[in-house]
């Protein structure tokens, strides 16, 4: 039981009752609704995250700016002539409403014109981008050597042939099969500076899984320190070592042979191992 | 069996029964048919092409393009995008401010009754508490959408990101519609359900921001609806059961606080439910300068 107050006694209150119900209306109302907010954007920040199989339409910018860019309308999947492009469902890998593709299912065409930039109302599309083979939706990874055929010494080459840069995003680099000890491996290699991220490697790859596969470039690639200069790369641009050039010193009881002594430079070696069963070609692409 | 049923379970007084035995089922529901007709159609005009390949509306309600040349763009989700740190190329501008002048004109919350996805949703949960009568009420105060308003900027603010598109129902049943729903569809019927069983019109009449901020828009709406025969008037308050903002009507219906006739509070959705529901043919669909008042 609660206790009575005694009729009649005056309430013991600055506040006027109206008055009383009108804050506790307000604060009721601004309580509600900042929370809503405040839910809205903890859940956002929890699930902002790009998933691993989902790569952005070409031209797309950063994702943290992306983000910010994106009204997620679905021009640019509507302007896709090849229905690459799907607007993210809650659920879906990719943030809720934003543009994506899935590279396994269907992969980016690389069309001429680039169709799907041209709608994009808010730049989230970057429309400064203009040729094709600039675009840098991923970045493809040979991610799984134990199973790739062609590291298991077949040529499938798969990979390599549907690369629309072709010779340039993916190379096939020889290498000597070790465990016949009598055949060439010819190994598909990604350079990132030319592969567009398009997917098409991935979606051709013949394995029930695929072995390359087009990630994000944040997942896909590392960074060099800031600092970081590559000796050979800057004593090409000043015509010499900055630092002096390097004490070279041979093995002993090697000299005189290219493997073991820095000082010639010999190509190719007329002894060294593998010369010997006269199989190694030393064919270099 | 029929009586005990009956009993146990009474028909309730559904409101509109005098208004279909005075004008006739059609007249009664000429504005609700009108309205369904505007909103499916919208989404129609976006499906035709997807559908049946016939082009006219690309995009959704957040960004879209009409046959190649009249952009548009959601302005609340463009201040939202501001808010969050990026300067949209000069086509979502234009189209914020085409509908931004637009809303200004027709009056905002023609938005939420004659367009949006969701008000077919919260008024068959409206629809719904009359018809089984739910009762239940923990609606959240009515000002707990402005709240709203300026903490989804504040929330795309802090997070850099348009943070309020991750729940957003509006957005996320048009474009489900659209695009594939996903798991959007239990946002949706979350909504349904808070406003069938928990806040009676919680969702349209107490929360949802983009309410909010097209009633902001109305201020100066062209589009209203007005009471010119209030004095045949018989207090059935059929209107106010079916009125998703009931508060609007009593100034123009009863006089208080104003002469004229017109309901001028920006938070009338200008859906003309009213209209349909009335038997004495109180209300009408007019513009914001007919003061007529029939005696």
């Amino acid at each position: 039981m609660s206790i009575e107050k005694p009729a009649g006694a005056p309430v013991q209150t600055r506040l006027s009752p109206a008055r009383r119900k009108f804050l506790a209306g307000l604060a009721g109302a601004a309580g509600s609704g900042c929370l809503m907010a405040l839910g809205a954007g903890l859940y956002a920040t929890q699930s902002r995250a790009l998933a691993a199989q989902a790569l952005r339409p070409p031209g797309a910018l950063p994702e943290e700016e992306f983000l910010a860019a994106c009204t997620r309308c679905g021009l640019c999947v509507r302007d896709c002539p090849y229905d690459t492009l799907k607007l993210a469902a809650p659920g879906d890998p990719a943030p809720t409403g934003t543009p994506y593709f899935t590279a396994r299912t269907i992969p980016c065409e690389m069309c001429e014109e680039i169709p799907c930039i041209k709608p994009c109302p808010t730049g989230a599309l970057n429309p400064a981008l203009v040729d094709i083979a600039d675009a840098r939706m991923g970045l493809a990874v040979l991610i799984d050597q134990e199973n790739c055929l062609n590291f298991l010494g077949l040529r499938c080459d798969v990979c390599y042939r549907v690369c629309p840069v072709i010779d340039q995003a993916i190379t096939l680099e020889k290498q000597h099969n070790i465990r016949s000890d009598r055949h060439a491996m010819l190994l598909p290699t990604v350079h990132s500076a030319h592969c567009t991220g398009c997917g098409k490697c991935e979606a051709a790859c013949v394995l029930p899984e695929a072995a390359i596969k087009a990630l994000p470039i944040p997942l896909a690639q590392g960074k060099l320190g800031e600092h970081y200069r590559k000796g050979w790369e800057e004593r090409k641009k000043h015509g010499g070592s900055l630092i002096g050039d390097q004490l070279e010193l041979p093995v002993r009881g090697l000299e005189d042979k290219p493997y073991g002594d820095s000082r010639i430079n010999d190509d190719p070696p007329s002894d060294a191992p593998g010369a010997a069963s006269g199989l190694d070609s030393r064919w270099k692409p | 069996m029929e009586t005990v049923n009956a009993a146990r379970r009474p028909t309730p007084n559904l409101p509109g029964r005098d208004a279909v035995a005075r004008k006739g089922w059609l007249a009664a529901h000429k504005w609700l048919l009108l309205r369904r007709t505007c909103q499916l159609g919208i989404i129609g005009l976006f499906l035709a092409g997807p559908w049946f390949g016939i082009w006219i509306v690309k995009g959704n309600l957040s960004s879209s393009l009409t046959l190649g040349v009249l952009p548009l763009t959601d302005p609340y989700l463009l201040l939202q995008m501001l808010a969050a740190g990026f300067a949209p190329a000069a086509t979502a501008v234009a189209g914020a401010l085409i509908v931004t002048a637009f809303y200004l004109l027709a009056g905002g919350r023609v938005f939420c009754a004659w367009v949006c996805p969701v008000n077919i949703l919260t008024d068959a949960a409206a629809w719904g508490r009359r018809r089984f009568a739910i009762k239940t009420n923990h609606a959240p105060d009515a000002r707990a959408r402005y709240w709203l308003l300026a903490g989804v900027l504040a929330a795309a603010a802090a997070t850099g990101i348009l943070a309020w598109e991750w729940v957003n129902p509006v957005s996320l049943a048009h474009r489900g519609l659209l695009f594939g729903m996903g798991a959007g569809l239990w946002f949706l019927a979350a909504v349904f359900f808070y406003d069938l069983l928990v806040a009676s019109r919680g969702w349209c009449g107490h929360l949802c921001p983009m309410g909010a901020f097209y009633s902001l828009l109305g201020k100066t709406a062209l589009l209203r609806v007005a009471a010119p025969a209030r004095n045949a008037c018989d207090d059935c308050m059929d209107c106010f059961a079916v009125c998703p903002e009931p508060r609007v009507i009593r100034p123009a219906l009863k006089k208080a606080g104003q002469e004229s006739p017109v309901i001028l509070d920006a938070l009338c959705t200008t859906c003309g439910r009213c209209v349909d529901i009335c038997g004495r043919k109180v209300f009408r669909l007019t513009h914001r300068f007919d003061q007529r008042s029939s005696p």
